[in-house]
């Protein structure tokens, strides 16, 4: 350490450091004593993000046509990020308006109230009740992980069912929240389509009060979503059981292009009368990927409940964060608070989906063109920013290797890094590794 | 269906909360705000800095602007100008100088470095392949010579990387947090899963502290036990209690630290009283967190402000830091904070990372960008930078002004006892040491809002007000029931 000067400090340090030769000469040698405590030399390296590793290959590809697949946010039809007009136009008007004051402990309150109108819908009879208890999270995984920590204390002893396959981080979620899971079965492979049996009897024989985790819509990561009639079939077996339903809701209005179509799984629960909970994020509808801005519902019986229950919550926030982050959350209430900003909103999620959706249509469409032997339909029956090929890892393996396109080893792709720019290429390609 | 959640209790009310509901719901017009934990004018109105504002507007001027996922450990840059704000820009445990990336001749000649100035300072200069110039970074060296030790890139650009003239060991893991508490609840996630085997899940809090501190770490797993910290007697620190106390600790126990501004009395160590503290602390093998809220909020110094923790840091400790931008850049409700951990080595530290990031991924995935965009904008811009340092010294100095005032009103009106704490203790907060009684005398008959263990903050007062609570003080002293 340099001593030199100490003109230009002030307060504490000067003393501090100029008593520091005294003061230390009678202790023990600081070098000495350190270097035989570490408290963190036997830390682990974490495993990979096999994501990241894609990510990474992706980015070491030097060549210029190179794709990836494993995008997990929105891109438009130049392979570009996006931010939505409606988004730029409330960043405008939230600009310099706002104190930075902590928000209460549960979020904005304007935010928390808009949310669970998009989820529910407007007036929906739970919340003129105010049965609905609410608090703004962070994002989806933070709504997910206040749920688990929930479950734990108030739910002892139950399990959560998670989708198989589902979004890797809902496991952690709830391992890191301390409560076991189980798997629902849920996609089928012969098919590309829902197992709708192996779920139905997986909901029959889980223990009941148990809580099942399903997708609302947009099903994450394979694009396969049950119909109408399948959802209600799914309740009243819910129903039957007694067991949970929490939703998790990532993609409403980014999969049909209408909100009130992408949150009817939802809505088909609650008029059966289920007591359940949704996680909301505004991630990929919104584009507000790193602002972080959800919201985690809990129906209950009566305002009591409901009190409790989010009281219960922030007392899980508190010590995590203490409270949210507020820009994103202004963003989100201007947006849906003002008519014209909704609307603008709508057309432009309508946007994503629709070129979402005719990209499934270009690519299924070019590998029939190709003269591809297999069924691809799956591609257009799905829905939402993810496919499920059922390519296999070694054909994923040789898109990479040999022509420069990279996705997970599940064979998932995202849509999203689909265009039209690209999509020839992508079904030749994909022709190519599967015409064996 | 069945009710799932009638067996659900209210959770009890935050107490913090609540004195200013009952502020905000009080008619009264004499009423005062001292529960009040952010800053407050002179008017009594929040204050977003200037600076803010400004960093504010050229994000959003910026045309590349987006709003995409932050890593999971967060906005690396801010998580450089923090810790360094924090520990120094000269510690030898950080990475020396800064990563400038410039055009040069080749991807060898990034270097160049000119000399001058002082050995462990160069100035790396180059120019275009093109023969323009590029940008003039200032850089810490190994030597004048040493600007260089660049990497690779395509002819025409290179990357300038130094380490300072110590060694920049690289040995600090840094992740981004939502602000104080979750970079405290990140940390204490972390210790309890990765500590060794042998250390015991014990953390030392002082007594008192921030409420949620205990709320935190018993959800991480760990035991609390206090120490003791505030001599109710003298209003001021405890000493030996606390130095009996640490010694009696087991090894390996986490020892939470206020690194200025203890929250909520205001008292802090002396120089000395450091000294001895980062002694035992070596001695008896604990394992130092250091909270820091207040840097540059307390003296109005940002060195002065983290003297005792670059003390801890110099003596080769390995510790943890959580660092909060809330108070000192006004951020609060944008939750921008940092969490770093000294380790002994980059090869740990490296590790280290790896698994913060495992804990934070089943939390939030990856941290909110506004807020630290905006800091990192104020820290990483000499301008705004120097802004924020006047702004930051004049809340600070608003904050003083306002205990010389409350004191001198004390001093006038010959209220009995020693007052003189009020200079003492530092910050925004001030243990006044009333009953709970006189307090809610305070609260009912003067309608003066404050927590009922006598923490007023002096954020809420102003000079027009000094006056009136110092009559409320003198009255409640003089009839205590």
């Amino acid at each position: 350490m340099t001593v030199g000067s100490l003109e230009g400090l002030s307060g504490l340090a000067r003393p501090l450091l100029a008593a520091l030769p005294a003061l230390t000469r009678g202790l023990v040698q600081p070098a000495t004593a350190a270097r035989s405590a570490t408290w963190f030399s036997q830390v682990e390296q974490a495993p990979k993000d096999p994501i990241l590793g894609i990510t990474e290959k992706f980015l070491a590809d030097t060549d210029p046509s190179k794709i990836n697949l494993g995008v997990g946010a929105y891109r438009d039809d130049n392979g570009q990020p996006v931010v939505l007009d409606s988004v730029r136009e409330a960043e405008r008007r939230v600009a310099g308006s706002h104190f930075m004051e902590y928000l209460p402990i549960g979020g904005l309150r304007d935010f928390i109230q808009e949310s669970v109108k998009l989820a529910y819908g407007d007036s929906h009879p739970v919340l003129k009740e105010g049965q609905v208890a609410a608090v703004q999270s962070l994002s989806g995984t933070g709504s997910c992980r206040l749920f688990a920590d929930f479950q734990k204390r108030f739910m002892p002893g139950s399990k959560v069912y998670i989708s198989e396959p589902t979004w890797a981080n809902h496991f952690n979620i709830w391992r890191d929240a301390g409560v076991a899971f189980e798997k629902y079965r849920y996609y089928k492979p012969e098919t590309r389509g829902l197992d709708f049996e192996g779920l139905m009897e997986d909901i029959k024989n889980a223990p009941s009060g148990s809580v099942f985790l399903l997708h609302a819509c947009a099903h994450n990561p394979t694009g396969v979503d049950p119909s109408p009639e399948q959802w209600r079939a799914i309740s009243r077996a819910m129903a039957e059981r007694g067991h949970f339903p929490l939703f998790d809701m990532a993609y409403q209005g980014f999969a049909s292009g209408d909100c009130d179509r992408d949150a009817q799984s939802i809505r088909i629960f609650l008029a059966d009368g289920h007591r359940l909970a949704v996680s909301q994020s505004y991630a990929k509808n919104m584009g507000l990927y790193g602002q972080r801005v959800g919201c985690l519902s809990v129906v209950c019986d009566n305002q009591r409940d409901a009190s409790a229950v989010e009281s219960q919550l922030k007392a899980i926030a508190r010590p995590m964060y203490s409270n949210p982050p507020l820009h994103g959350a202004l963003l989100v209430t201007k947006i849906l608070q003002d008519a014209e900003l909704k609307q603008m909103w709508f057309k432009e999620v309508k946007g994503m989906a629709d070129r979402i959706i005719s990209m499934r249509s270009l690519l299924r469409q070019q590998l029939e063109t190709a003269g591809s032997p297999l069924s691809w339909r799956h591609i257009t029956d799905q829905i939402g920013m993810f496919a499920y090929t059922g390519m296999t890892g070694d054909m994923v393996d040789t898109l990479a290797a040999k022509h420069h396109i990279y996705m997970t080893r599940n064979g998932r792709i995202s849509l999203a890094g689909v265009n039209t720019k690209n999509v020839a290429r992508l079904a030749e390609a994909m022709h190519a590794v599967t015409k064996q | 269906m069945e009710s799932n959640w009638a067996h659900v209790e209210m959770a009890p009310p935050d107490p913090i909360i609540g004195v200013t509901e009952a502020w905000r719901a009080d008619p009264d017009p004499r009423k005062l705000n001292l529960g009040v934990g952010a800053y407050r004018t002179e008017e009594g109105k929040p204050l977003v800095l200037a600076c803010v504002r400004e960093a504010e507007a050229q994000l959003m001027a910026d045309p590349n602007s987006n709003h995409e996922y932050l890593p999971i450990a967060g906005n690396a840059e801010f998580c450089r100008l923090a810790r360094t704000l924090a520990l120094g820009g000269d510690c030898p445990a950080l990475q020396g100088g800064r990563v400038a990336t410039v055009q040069a001749l080749s991807g060898e000649g990034a270097g160049g470095g000119n000399g001058g100035g002082r050995r462990g300072e160069g100035v790396c200069m180059a120019r275009t392949g093109g023969g323009g110039e590029g940008r003039v970074a200032t850089v810490q060296a190994l030597s004048i010579e040493g600007a260089g030790g660049v990497e690779g890139g395509r002819r025409g650009e290179g990357v300038c990387m130094a380490r300072t003239g110590g060694g920049g060991e690289g040995r600090v893991a840094t992740v981004q947090a939502l602000s104080g508490t979750g970079a405290l609840r990140v940390g204490a996630e972390f210790l309890a899963a990765h500590l060794p085997s042998t250390a015991p899940r014990v953390v030392y809090l002082p007594s008192p502290t921030w409420g949620n501190h205990k709320t935190i770490f018993a959800k991480a797993g760990f035991q609390v036990r206090e120490y003791r910290y505030f001599d109710a007697a003298t209003r001021g620190l405890a000493f030996d209690g606390m130095c009996a106390d640490l010694a009696s600790a087991p090894r390996g126990a986490v020892l939470l630290l206020h690194a200025c501004a203890h929250n909520p009395t205001g008292v802090d160590p002396s120089p000395q009283q450091w000294a001895r503290i980062l002694a035992l602390a070596q001695e008896k093998a604990l394992l130092p967190f250091f909270d820091s809220a207040y840097q540059g909020f307390a003296s109005g110094d940002l060195d002065a402000d983290a003297a005792s923790l670059r003390l801890f840091v110099r003596s080769g400790l390995e510790l943890v830091l959580a660092q909060s931008f809330a108070k000192n850049m006004g951020l609060y409700g944008e939750r921008a904070g940092a969490l770093s951990v000294v380790c002994k080595c980059k090869d740990t530290a490296g590790r280290v990372e790896s698994q913060l990031k495992m804990v934070i991924r089943p939390m939030y995935s990856n941290p909110p960008m506004h807020g630290a965009a905006i800091a990192a904008k104020v820290l990483g811009d000499a301008r705004l930078r120097e802004m924020w340092r006047v702004e930051l010294k004049g809340m600070a100095e608003r904050i003083i002004s306002m205990r010389r005032a409350l004191y001198d009103a004390l001093y006038e009106r010959n209220v009995p006892g020693d007052w003189s704490f009020v200079l003492k203790q530092i910050g925004m907060f001030s243990y006044t040491g009333l009953s709970r009684v006189q307090c809610q005398k305070l609260v009912n008959k003067w309608h003066i809002h404050l927590t009922l263990d006598g923490r007023i903050s002096m954020a809420g007062l102003s000079a027009q007000k000094a006056p009136y609570l110092a009559d409320a003080i003198a009255d409640v002293v003089a009839n205590p029931q």
